[in-house]
């Protein structure tokens, strides 16, 4: 326990150091941003990113994957934040930690497994969808200039990393453009036009809300969709990392994790967050694997924001847009785009709605919600095709029918229009179960009726070949409904 | 002479011709090939996104290298396959080398051009630094 504590904090020290330096560079442009898209002073977000890291680091269950401030959560604020302000984001924050905190308890994250990858690959689409037109935004009104600088971001975002590798090419483009505009004093907006920045460590501060039911009432729809949606995220970004370093993780430690660090950063004045796919591949890639590299990128980007405050809100969003694009050209998955044709075309559905419901509601929840009950009715649709194969036994003049499928309340309407009685002068019919299986009242129900059809007829109905599972089940519905006297 | 011979592939066509002449060299001195193939950090964003589980995630990429080994299948060569992580260039680099081999086998080209483009190529570095002789197949 204790060697293994200790291999996971100081077993690469020097690849976490420098990984972490690396993404908390990364991490400040990111963090602002975000606080700008969930309406709230840039602080917020980098309290967030500062307290979610440090905390992720001592009690998260995946070591080398970065959390902070993210898009996917910064989106599901807006609302919240401009009807209701800012102390009850701080309060959903707590309680969508509580609720991320019981899941963990309850050990709830295999429950994840129900989500179907073509949700998963809707899910960052639209998030990379809704990142983009986020910034779309920031062109409102603005001239040239900001055209200009942007496409100059762009250009050294994409064009540097090809010869200087060690400095992330979103911080070169940020101190370029940054220094230029002030040398040359370009009038253009800045991070400081849109919020402040104090250059103050977080403290501890209980929100500033009624502890009533009506503000529970208000905060708990967010809290659930945030808890959701982050943990969704997170527990992603585990596998992606569990992959990247060939090594397992334990996701219901990661779940309670999030949560606590969720709680620890709504007291602190920061908004929710959850794990960051971007960001823990940046760290992996850069060398960081184990625990220090969350630690060092939390406190390195808050030395940072001290030290550099001042040029900070200096920074032109025409820079931070440009960063943005990129990041969302980075979360969207354009191999879902090159394969669409060759995919099933349920699968290629399913996508599409998650995409297109969270970029009309502007709440990824939704889409995933309205992803996963498509995919289950068309998981319904495919398993519910039941199959009857009939065979005439000439020289008993009995008939036997061969059921093949999944019997279940979505089937039996299909099972009863296959099993209907056409000849009545058969004595004996019998239906062979053996390929297939009963798996609810409804299917033994569908067994009596069937049974009751061919006796008006006269027939005699056998039923062969039920599974062990089918029999009990039939034997107990059976039971009960004599128990109750029907 | 070519007891142990490293064979880097990505699957592509390309890297079948390399297994090719590392099957010629190996029956030649009855050697064994050690296949690696390294999934780096984009590759492990696309495969967890698009497949439910690890099972599935392995079934892929062995896949994925299936005609190399059905080529060494079918040679009868003894052969043992690796799945390194990280970035391709430093983990064949670091595999070379903690192994003792007295080959290393490399496509001068893979399946991304633009890598290629963006970062050089994986045969570039890999002649570099590996210790023991390296054979670029062009």
């Amino acid at each position: 326990m204790l060697a293994r504590l200790k291999q996971e904090w100081f077993g690469n020290v020097r690849g976490d150091v420098l990984a972490g330096i690396v993404v908390a560079l990364a991490l400040i442009p990111e963090a602002i941003a975000f606080s700008i898209i969930a309406g709230v002073d840039p602080m917020v977000g980098l309290y967030a990113s500062f307290c979610i890291a440090v905390v992720i680091a001592f009690i998260g269950g995946r070591p080398g994957m970065i959390s902070g401030a993210t898009g996917a959560m910064a989106l599901l604020m807006v609302t919240l934040v401009a009807e209701e302000g800012l102390e009850y984001l701080l309060a959903a924050t707590i309680l969508t930690g509580i609720l991320q905190i019981l899941f963990g308890v309850f050990k709830l994250a295999t429950i994840m497994k129900f989500v179907p990858r073509s949700v998963m690959i809707g899910f960052v689409n639209a998030l990379a969808i809704l990142i983009f037109m986020s910034q779309i935004e920031q062109f409102h009104g603005a001239g040239w200039m900001m055209y200009a600088l942007v496409g100059l971001a762009l250009a050294i975002i994409y064009i540097v990393p090809r010869f200087i590798k060690s400095i992330p090419s979103p911080l070169i483009a940020i101190v370029v453009i940054t220094s230029l505009a002030i040398y040359m004093g370009f009038d253009v907006k800045t991070v400081g036009d849109l919020g402040s920045l104090t250059r103050e460590l977080p403290i501890f501060l209980i929100p500033d809300i009624p502890l009533t039911f009506e503000t529970l009432q208000i905060i708990f729809p967010y809290a659930l969709a945030l808890s959701m949606v982050g943990l969704l995220e997170s527990l992603l970004t585990a596998s992606i990392v569990d992959d990247m370093t060939d090594s397992e993780s334990d996701k219901n430690k990661e779940s309670r994790g999030q949560g606590i660090a969720n709680v620890t950063t709504g007291f602190f004045g920061g908004m929710a967050g959850c794990a960051m796919i971007g960001q823990s591949v940046i760290n992996v890639k850069s060398g960081g694997n184990g625990r220090l590299s969350s630690l060092v990128a939390g406190i390195f980007l808050m030395f940072l924001i001290i030290a550099l405050g001042p040029v900070v809100v200096q920074i032109p969003m025409a820079a931070l847009v440009g960063v943005m694009i990129m990041v969302s050209i980075g979360t969207f998955d354009w191999s879902s785009v090159r394969y669409i044709h060759k995919v099933p075309k349920s699968d290629a559905a399913v996508m599409l709605t998650t995409v297109v419901t969270v970029v009309v509601t502007h709440d990824l929840s939704k889409g995933v919600l309205a992803g996963v009950v498509l995919s289950a009715i068309f998981f319904a649709a495919k398993i519910s095709k039941v199959t009857v194969t009939e065979q005439m036994d000439e020289v008993s003049h009995k008939m036997r029918y061969f059921v093949n499928g999944q019997i279940f309340f979505a089937s039996v309407t299909d099972l009863q229009t296959k099993l209907t009685p056409q000849d009545s002068t058969l004595e004996v019919v019998e239906i062979d179960f053996s390929q297939a299986h009963l798996w609810d009242d409804s299917a033994v129900g569908a067994l009596d009726k069937i049974e009751g059809k061919f006796a008006q007829n006269g027939t005699t109905v056998i039923f062969t070949g039920l599974n062990d599972d089918s029999q009990a089940l039939k034997d107990r519905m059976r039971a009960l409904s004599n128990a109750s006297g029907h | 002479m070519y007891k142990r011979i490293l064979l880097a592939t990505d699957g592509s066509e390309h890297s079948l011709r390399s297994a090719e002449h590392a099957i010629h060299l190996a029956t030649g001195s009855e050697g064994t090939i050690d296949v690696v193939f390294v999934i780096d950090g984009d590759t492990s964003k696309k495969d967890v996104l698009h497949h439910a589980n690890k099972f599935e995630i392995d079934r892929r990429r062995r896949e994925k290298i299936s005609p190399v080994e059905a080529r060494l299948e079918e040679a009868g060569v003894d052969y043992n396959v690796s799945m390194l992580h990280g970035e391709p260039g430093p983990e064949i680099v670091k595999f070379a080398n903690d192994g003792e081999y007295d080959l290393a086998i490399v496509g001068s080209r893979g399946l991304n051009q633009l890598q290629t483009l963006v970062l050089g190529s994986v045969s570039h570095k890999v002649a570099k630094r590996v210790e023991c002789p390296v054979m670029i197949i062009k």
